[in-house]
């Protein structure tokens, strides 16, 4: 077998094989933890009889493992259960918000990984002048507020002063695109901030590094003009740098979400999860939890995929 | 040593020591009692309320110092415990090696697979919010990454000839971790806490904000942005203090931190 | 055409250093070099380390590596300033008139893209030839520098070869423009010893072939004598002395040359084995965990009080880890090892402390064998607090008297490893394996990372001290002119196994096994015409076959 499909999909095991050990962490810590859905259902001064009424009836009384793989099989099948408060099918529920999630994250991705690599590499080109110090204060600056407190910042100021857009993300099916578009502005714009200085940052680390190998020199030493330079001999050992930065962030992304949404009320999912812990709603905290996961470990692994995918060395082996 | 700071170390030096002290010294220095209503709700600034009130007509200033303590304790607290779990964790693994280092940095990868406050509102749902379980919570949590940093760096000095010659020599365990590995650990180290400490105030605001931190009516920095949102489509800015002072913390204290990783590779037993 | 293809007057290059902790400031590195370099001649560089000869090479291609500037003085390459010429004819130049070789080509070669592409690349953007004429170009010089599969080795990626082919290529990638000059940068340094030979004959026959003119850059004064006409040895950025090969190898003026020609004639006494050696290696066996195949085959060698072993051999022979093996590093799979007259346990755990005493080891970088948290004083009284519970003023006493053995004083006792310089490094390293008052050194390589007076240095003090306190030396070398100075006895490894062993005087002299013959015959000697000489002898002898 050719060595680079013997990685591929070593990773891929390995991504299965996290995103079940997540599933069986995630079940695990509601078990462990003292407290259980009966308990978050009828708070903390219910009668015992009530609370073991509550747990014949939920099943709670059966072995842990074999609710744990109940659970399982029913997320293999697409079935994540009921939401204790409401009753209505989680499956249902989680799938309109992560739609409406997946286009918020899509949005705010387009605009800030070409912003974020154009950045980074105006950075490299004006190393330690001007534009790159300014990029690097910005940078301090954006790591250092809440992704939250951001996003009320750009709410006073874009909103509230300037008019512009509205501060509630509200979004429905009978919106145009374009409405659509007018809606998520605001925190589209919030994402994009969030991630920017990040994946800029790490953008020109991992180009400078690049930029200091010998082949470079000795590409410069050929005579080759700078863009030459760059196009011929830099940008085919950077994809795969740039790949990992890009999904790194891409994940962080997918946690930002989660506050975003909040601020500005936005029907997705990060709303819902919020929600739910807030309402103690077991079984709908599980299925976003094991959601977010699983998008975590996807980006992590598609990553490793294309840096295993550039890798000369592995693509043409001895 | 001190004529040797670069300014920017010492402004950060500075800032975080002021902050430090608002936040131990917050009772003799607030004006008003921390859930005192003395005023009308959202006053503007005024020579009676530096800062206004808040929306309860609380004194805003006031409550921004309480906020700082109640959210730089906590933060301080649970970097330790991160810190002390995870540096131990990380020294043992590196120095052990073998099963003990495989299964420690195997579970750390999957606790690392999961983003940190997705499986900290997992947690938050089943157990009660209180402030030693939201420490708990945080220290643990987060733990993996100064274990990731620790073991890191012990590995790449647990196979530097020095190391490998005071094991030719017959010292103990003891010995090599306490003065062979730590002493040139102990900056990226100390720059690491400095990072998580930054982190931590970042990441329990953010879960006050949320409604699943620090429970009303304790103050605290990411509380006061809650209960002061509603302001803002009003044009009341009240909610946005907060902002100001986690960032000037955060930056004083990373410039504290970049100063002390840069000393590491100093002349005089630096690592140069 | 001018009659001097490369004029260089009063080259002054300059650097921006940022010491940790300081304000970055200007040094000067080369403080007004000039030489001249006729069309088709070669002129060879040579220097330790920080005497700016790479930095002079690059000069001639207006190239400053990482913040380097060339702050005065005149270039002139092909009767014009390169200084005072624009960027588009310092392009034309480079890659067009003026090519370089680096010493890593595996670094220097792009990974991601074919040997071939690289290797025309400059030709094809310089317009010297069309895509087709350089490929062709480039197969026959493949062909001339001896690759293997000349018309294929293009279509493969730079992992593909291995180093020595590798550096070929990067000959070829030099040479396929048709350039005026080149400038070879250490292209054999990286190189074993008997691959050296082979890349060096290959360059050497190409220059001569193309007419080329070349500046050799090495720091390895045999080498040069091989391939220049004319050398520059350079000292700290400044001209020691400038004259024809035949001159300075054998006629030269100053103190400094004459050292560097001289080096290595220490004079040593083979000592005769006693009755009783402190170290016998029986049968050992040895592999790394997770390899599936032995490292060491049935090693045996002995070594006897007060006398050196030489453990010579190239890199991947097993001499390091014979080292390994002998410390209780790496557990053996068979075969046992006796020391001083008891038997030794396989582990290092299992090891007493007296053992652990009598059985000291210097290792190579002397830069990361010490702590550098910690003072030399810690470093080298540690030994003598653990072993002889020696502490306070008598500690110190001894602490000074070994650095004074060591010719360093008193006054280093307080300084920090950083704070030295290379030699005196591997002094302290020295003074702190002597403090545990060994029976036998390990010596790992002590002396490769040093410039050659340094190593030198080294090398007297080791056998003054074997005179000294009678200590047995196991010496791990790669370098045959080490192993002449200071060996008792030579053990020749290659490929996990010993293939000569004997006292000096038996390994040394013929009749020589393959192996052991093409070794010796490798290691360049400082006499016009050597190479050509081991060339020829080496026809004979496969046309003997």
């Amino acid at each position: 077998m050719h060595p680079i499909i013997k990685l591929v999909s070593q990773r891929l095991a390995l991504g299965l094989l996290l995103l079940f050990g997540a599933s069986a962490l995630i079940f695990g810590l509601t078990e462990a933890l003292p407290g259980d859905a009966a308990q978050a259902v009828l708070g903390q001064s219910a009668t015992p009889e009530a609370l073991a009424n509550l747990r014949e009836e939920m099943g709670l009384n059966r072995p842990a493992l074999t609710r744990y793989f109940e659970w399982l099989g029913g997320i293999v099948q697409g079935d994540l259960g009921q939401s204790l408060t409401n009753k209505l099918d989680i499956a249902e529920s989680i799938g309109k918000r992560l739609g409406n999630t997946l286009f918020l994250a899509c949005v705010a991705a387009i605009v800030s990984v070409p912003l974020a690599i154009f950045l980074g590499l105006l950075a490299v080109r004006y190393r330690n002048r001007w534009p790159d110090k300014l990029i690097s204060a910005i940078t301090l600056t954006t790591v250092s507020i809440p992704e939250f407190l951001i996003g009320y910042v750009v709410i006073y100021y874009v909103s509230v002063k300037l008019g512009w857009f509205s501060s509630l993300a509200m979004i429905n099916d009978s919106m145009s695109f374009g409405q659509k578009l007018n809606a998520i502005a605001l925190p589209a714009f919030v994402l994009t901030l969030v991630v920017l200085a990040q994946m800029m940052r790490m953008t020109r680390a991992a180009i400078l590094n690049l930029m200091q190998s010998a082949y470079i020199e000795t590409a410069e030493l050929k005579g080759l003009s700078t863009f030459q330079v760059i196009a011929r001999h830099a940008f085919p050992n950077a994809i795969s740098p740039i790949v990992n930065v890009v999904m790194l962030n891409l994940a962080y992304l997918v946690v930002g979400v989660v506050v975003v949404e909040v601020v500005f009320v936005y029907p997705g999912m990060g709303q819902y999860l919020v929600d739910a812990v807030t309402k103690r709603d077991v079984p709908v905290v599980l299925a976003c939890g094991v959601v977010f996961a699983a998008v975590y470990i996807g980006l992590n692994m598609v990553a490793d995929i294309v840096s295993i995918l550039a890798n000369p060395r592995l693509r043409h082996p001895k | 040593m001190i004529k040797n700071i670069p300014l920017s170390a010492l402004i950060g030096l500075i800032f975080t020591g002021a902050y430090f002290f608002v936040a131990i010294a917050a009772p003799l220095i607030a004006p008003y009692g921390m859930a005192e209503v003395v005023g009308d709700v959202w006053e503007p600034a005024s020579s009676k309320h530096l800062l206004g009130t808040d929306n309860i007509g609380r004194d805003l200033l006031t409550r921004m110092i309480y906020g700082g303590r109640t959210t730089i304790f906590i933060a301080a607290a649970a970097t330790l415990l991160s810190f002390l779990t995870g540096t131990s964790l990380g020294l043992l693994a590196a120095v052990l090696g073998g099963w003990a280092d495989q299964a420690l940095s195997r579970t750390v990868d999957l606790i690392m697979s999961i983003p940190s406050l997705i499986l900290a509102l997992v947690i938050l749902a089943i157990v009660p919010v209180t402030v030693p379980i939201l420490i708990l919570v945080m220290g643990l949590l987060d733990a993996t990454r100064p274990y990731r940093l620790s073991r890191s760096v012990a590995v790449d000095i647990n196979v530097m000839d020095y190391v490998e010659a005071a094991k030719l020599r017959g010292e103990g365990r003891a010995w090599i971790i306490f003065r062979e590995i730590l002493p040139n650990a102990l900056s990226p180290l100390v720059a690491e806490f400095g990072l998580r400490f930054i982190f931590m105030v970042l990441f329990i605001s953010t879960l006050s904000f949320l409604g699943l931190g620090v429970q009303p009516p304790l103050a605290d920095w990411g509380g006061i942005v809650k209960e002061n949102k509603d302001g803002i489509v009003y044009g009341i800015g009240a909610a946005l203090y907060p902002a100001v002072a986690i960032a000037t913390l955060a930056i004083s204290v990373n410039l504290v931190a970049d100063w002390v990783l840069n000393r590491t590779t100093s002349l005089k037993g630096g690592r140069g | 055409m001018s009659d001097t293809l490369l004029k260089v007057r009063d080259l002054k290059i300059g650097a921006t250093v940022y010491p940790p902790g300081e304000k970055p400031h200007d040094i000067e590195i080369v403080h007004g070099v000039s030489f001249d370099l006729a069309p088709g001649k070669v002129l060879g560089l040579i220097g330790e380390s920080g005497a700016g000869k790479s930095t002079i090479g690059l000069a001639s291609m207006a190239y400053g590596r990482g913040g380097v500037e060339i702050t005065g003085g005149e270039v002139w390459v092909n009767g014009r300033d390169i200084m005072k010429s624009s960027l588009g004819d310092v392009r034309n130049l480079r890659g067009g008139e003026v090519t370089y070789v680096s010493q890593s080509a595996a670094a220097s070669f792009n990974p991601a893209k074919k040997i071939m592409d690289q290797v025309v690349e400059a030709a094809v953007e310089h317009k010297k030839f069309s895509r087709k004429e350089a490929e062709a170009r480039a197969r026959e010089l493949f062909a001339k520098l001896g690759l293997p599969d000349p018309d294929n080795i293009g279509n493969r990626y730079p992992h593909q070869v291995s180093g020595g082919q590798l550096q070929r290529c990067m000959t070829a990638l030099a040479l396929c423009p048709e350039p005026d000059l080149v400038v070879f940068d250490e292209p054999t340094t990286a190189l074993d010893v008997t691959t050296q030979i082979d890349v060096l004959m290959a360059i050497k026959e190409a220059i001569a072939d193309t007419g080329v003119a070349a500046l050799y850059i090495t720091h390895d004064l045999a080498v040069v004598a091989q391939v220049s006409d004319d050398i520059m040895v350079l000292r700290m950025g400044d001209t020691v002395e400038y004259g024809n090969t035949d001159q300075i190898i054998n006629n030269p003026q100053e103190e400094y040359t004459q050292a560097l020609v001289s080096v290595r004639s220490i004079e040593h006494e083979e000592k005769q084995p006693t009755s009783e050696p402190v170290l016998s290696v029986d049968g050992i066996t040895a592999r790394y965990k997770g390899l599936n195949f032995d490292v060491l085959h049935n090693v045996n060698v002995e070594l006897h009080p007060g006398q050196t072993l030489a453990v010579v051999g190239e890199s991947g022979s097993g001499k390091s880890t014979l080292a390994r093996v002998i410390t209780g590093l790496l557990p053996p799979r068979d075969g046992e090892i006796t020391f001083a007259g008891r038997k030794l346990s396989s582990d290092l755990a299992g090891r007493s402390r007296e053992d652990l005493r009598e059985l000291q080891m210097i290792y190579q970088m002397a830069d990361v064998a010490m702590n550098p948290r910690q003072t030399v004083g810690t470093i080298i009284g540690r030994p003598l607090e653990f072993y002889f519970n020696m502490r306070g003023a008598e500690k110190h006493k001894r602490v000074v008297e070994l650095l004074d053995e060591i010719e360093l004083g008193e006054k280093f006792i307080d300084r920090y490893p950083a704070e030295l310089s290379g030699g005196q490094k591997q002094r302290v390293c020295i003074a702190r394996s002597l403090a545990a008052k060994p029976k036998m050194i390990i010596c790992d390589e002590v002396t490769s990372a040093l410039d050659p007076l340094v190593a030198d240095g080294i090398l007297k003090l080791l056998l003054d001290l074997q005179k000294i306190e009678d200590v047995a030396y196991l010496f791990i070398t790669h370098d045959l002119a080490t192993v002449r100075a200071i060996s008792d006895s030579i053990a020749v490894m290659y490929q996990g196994r010993v293939v000569r062993y004997g006292p000096k005087s038996q390994v040394l002299s013929p009749p020589f096994d393959d192996y052991t013959d093409l070794l010796l015959s490798s290691v360049p000697e400082m006499h016009l015409g050597w190479l050509e000489e081991v060339v020829a002898h080496r026809k004979m002898e496969s046309a003997g076959n």
